[in-house]
């Protein structure tokens, strides 16, 4: 399936393409995980993926920032092509932030720490800088009391909001999200829906694996449904719930609105 | 039935202190000593044990015990009872050989002054607030060369040869350079043993594999005897060099096997989290991935060394005299004849505390890294 005109890019897109995948392929070992992906996301775009477990959502956000690596087909990021070449990987890591389902907070770092780290690492600054940006972004997911605690010490909802900042803090153009609120209590998810919804009022470009089918129809401009490693149906957030073409996208819709 | 707990308007409950028999003296008392019938047991058991032993330990190690005599038979001839009490006085006349060795007298202040350093150079090391720890933690790490160049000579001191070190100096002298060699280089293999390279990992494996497969008195025998004829002939290769790196090595394996397994109790996702901030290898390891395997290795880590301290006392079999060969050579005096207690008593005590300040550094480090988090 290609998506050349893909439903949900509206004229009014600018036609900065930042994510292209052509033809991407992966294989677990024997097994075909994903089957000739075909995706274009476009600057400031909000993409929803949703699908069964398994069918191959967290392995196909991962091939975009190579923490998997796909093996046939092309991932051009910003310009960039994933190659193997460690220069490109470099490069499209910095444009690429992603929130795991998980948050992987290091728990030997305080808040502050955990942000400002890759800062102090990677974009070589002075730790008295890397903390006040770090303290800003903290600021920004509404938790800068926090800033010396532990994730240990914090709640999933303020440990989520942590990461989601860990990643803003080095300046990414796009943002990935991996069900961000799969892992927290129901009284949390709206606390780290409320952050990843300022986000996307600020224009970032964001691909959200969710469920959370309330944020999806408030912010995405294009819902993607996949199952068995494939992309089934693709369309904005009111014709695919409203008019789901496939009997699978009907299904599953069936089964997660119904609890 | 009428209930004797007082009304409180539903959601209005004021916080209640806790029953007295909780709390204090008491609560802890009741907790820890008579929590069940099999305690109430165990707790006698231990405090009649207690009550047979210290007070006799006591009167023969502090009350009946003799400081000054010349031999034993006069030592003896102080106490009330004869061998009644322990016979110090045998310890005392001889400690310097027990620190020092056969170390040169008129150069024993190098020794003295090394002791210093140490101490100097360990405090950085251990205690992470202290003012100005980066400048005192580069000095720690030219300890080594500053002592070895005071303990040896050369360069304008006058030479030592390392066969009249003995006593506390040479377990120090291995026990120090073990652990502080040790430790790098068992991370090292650890990480090697672990990377996805096929011949670092292979040579890591088979190192680790084979020296934790022989006895220590194996490798030491080695050192001393047979890594000579692999050595070019005229090579001058100091034993205590060949020893050090014998002990060295061996206590890499087993700390490389330690920190393994810390490094496998680190989620995967650690790693993709720092992968996907950009970080390299080197710099998630650093910062990310080894502060925390070694937070959960330490007391494997630190197992490993005290066995390593311990074990310094085996260099006796190739002639080397650690605090414990000063004593047995000592017990064949014959004027001071029988008084082993007194000196495995006191080769244990030194072991002893200097192994459980170790151990107490440990839990002290646990507590201090804990950060409320538990895989
Ligand atoms: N590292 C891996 N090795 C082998 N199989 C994997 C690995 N990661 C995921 N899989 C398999 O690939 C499939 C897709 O996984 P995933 O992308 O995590 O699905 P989703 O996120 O949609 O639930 C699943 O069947 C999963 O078991
Ligand atoms: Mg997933």
């Amino acid at each position: 399936m290609s998506d050349v005109a893909s439903p949900g890019s509206k004229p009014g897109f600018s036609s900065d393409v930042m994510i292209q995948m052509t033809g991407v392929h992966k294989w677990f070992g024997e097994f075909h995980v994903l089957k000739d992906i075909n995706l274009t996301v476009h600057k400031g775009e909000r993409i929803v993926i949703c699908g069964p477990s398994g069918s191959g959502k967290s392995t196909l956000i991962r091939c975009i920032n190579r923490l998997e690596e796909h093996q046939k087909g092309r991932i051009v990021v910003d310009g960039t092509e994933l190659t193997s070449d460690l220069k490109h990987i470099d490069t499209i890591r910095r444009e690429v932030g992603i929130v795991f389902q998980q948050f992987n907070l290091f728990p030997h770092l305080t808040a502050l720490e955990n942000l400002s780290l890759a800062l102090i690492w990677v974009r070589k600054m002075p730790k008295a800088k890397a903390e006040e940006i770090a303290m800003n972004y903290l600021d920004r997911v509404h938790i800068p009391e926090q800033a010396q605690k532990y994730p240990g010490q914090l709640s999933g909802g303020q440990q989520q909001r942590v990461a989601i900042a860990r990643s803003l803090c080095m300046n990414p153009k796009i943002m990935m999200f991996d069900e961000p609120t799969s892992a927290l209590d129901p009284e949390m998810i709206k606390e780290v829906l409320d952050v990843m919804v300022e986000l996307a009022e600020s224009g970032m470009t964001m691909i959200v694996v969710t469920h959370e089918m309330g944020f999806a129809t408030a912010v995405a401009n294009r819902v993607i449904f996949m199952d068995f490693g494939e992309i089934i149906e693709q369309n904005d957030p009111h014709n695919f719930f409203e008019n789901p073409k496939s009997d699978r996208t009907k299904l599953f819709l069936s089964q997660i609105l119904h609890h | 039935m009428a209930e004797a707990t007082q009304a409180y308007e539903v959601g209005r409950h004021p916080e209640l202190p806790p029953p007295r028999s909780e709390v204090g003296v008491l609560g802890w008392l009741k907790h820890n000593l008579f929590s069940s019938p099999f305690n109430v047991v165990l707790t006698l058991l231990v405090v009649w044990f207690l009550w047979t032993v210290i007070p006799p330990l006591f009167e023969w190690m502090v009350l009946n015990s003799v400081w000054t005599a010349d031999t034993r038979k006069e030592c003896w001839a102080r106490m009330a009872v004869p061998e009644d009490g322990a016979c110090w006085a045998f310890i005392k006349g001889r400690i310097q050989l027990f620190i020092y060795g056969f170390y040169p007298h008129p150069l024993r202040w190098r020794v003295n002054l090394s002791f210093v350093l140490l101490v100097l150079a360990i405090v950085p090391v251990l205690y992470d607030k202290l003012p100005g720890r980066k400048y005192a933690l580069w000095y720690a790490a030219a300890f080594p060369f500053i002592a070895g160049w005071l303990l040896v000579g050369g360069f304008g001191l006058t030479p030592v040869d390392t066969d009249q070190f003995g006593g506390i100096l040479l377990t120090l002298i291995i026990g120090v350079t073990g652990i502080s060699f040790s430790l790098p280089i068992g991370i090292l293999l650890a990480l090697g043993r672990r990377s996805t390279m096929l011949v670092p990992r292979v040579l890591c494996v088979l190192f680790i594999e084979f020296i934790r497969g022989v006895p220590l008195i194996t490798l030491l025998f080695v050192a001393a005897t047979m890594l000579n004829y692999f050595l070019p002939p005229g090579t001058v290769f100091d034993l205590l060099v060949r020893v050090l790196i014998m002990v060295t090595l061996f206590s890499a394996a087993y700390i490389a096997e330690v920190v393994r397994g810390g490094l496998q109790a680190i989620p995967r996702g650690q790693f993709e989290a720092a992968d996907s901030l950009g970080l390299t290898y080197f710099q998630a390891h650093l910062t990310i991935v080894l502060p925390q395997a070694l937070k959960i290795s330490i007391p494997g880590i630190v197992n490993t060394f005290i066995g390593l301290y311990k074990d310094t006392t085996l260099v006796l079999i190739i002639g080397m005299l650690d605090p414990l060969g000063i004593g047995r050579a000592s017990l064949a005096d014959p004027v001071w004849l029988g008084l082993a207690r007194e000196v495995y008593i006191f080769v244990a005590l030194f072991f002893f505390i200097c192994c459980f300040s170790m151990s107490r550094y440990s839990l002290y480090l646990e507590r201090k890294l804990h950060t409320g988090h538990n895989y």
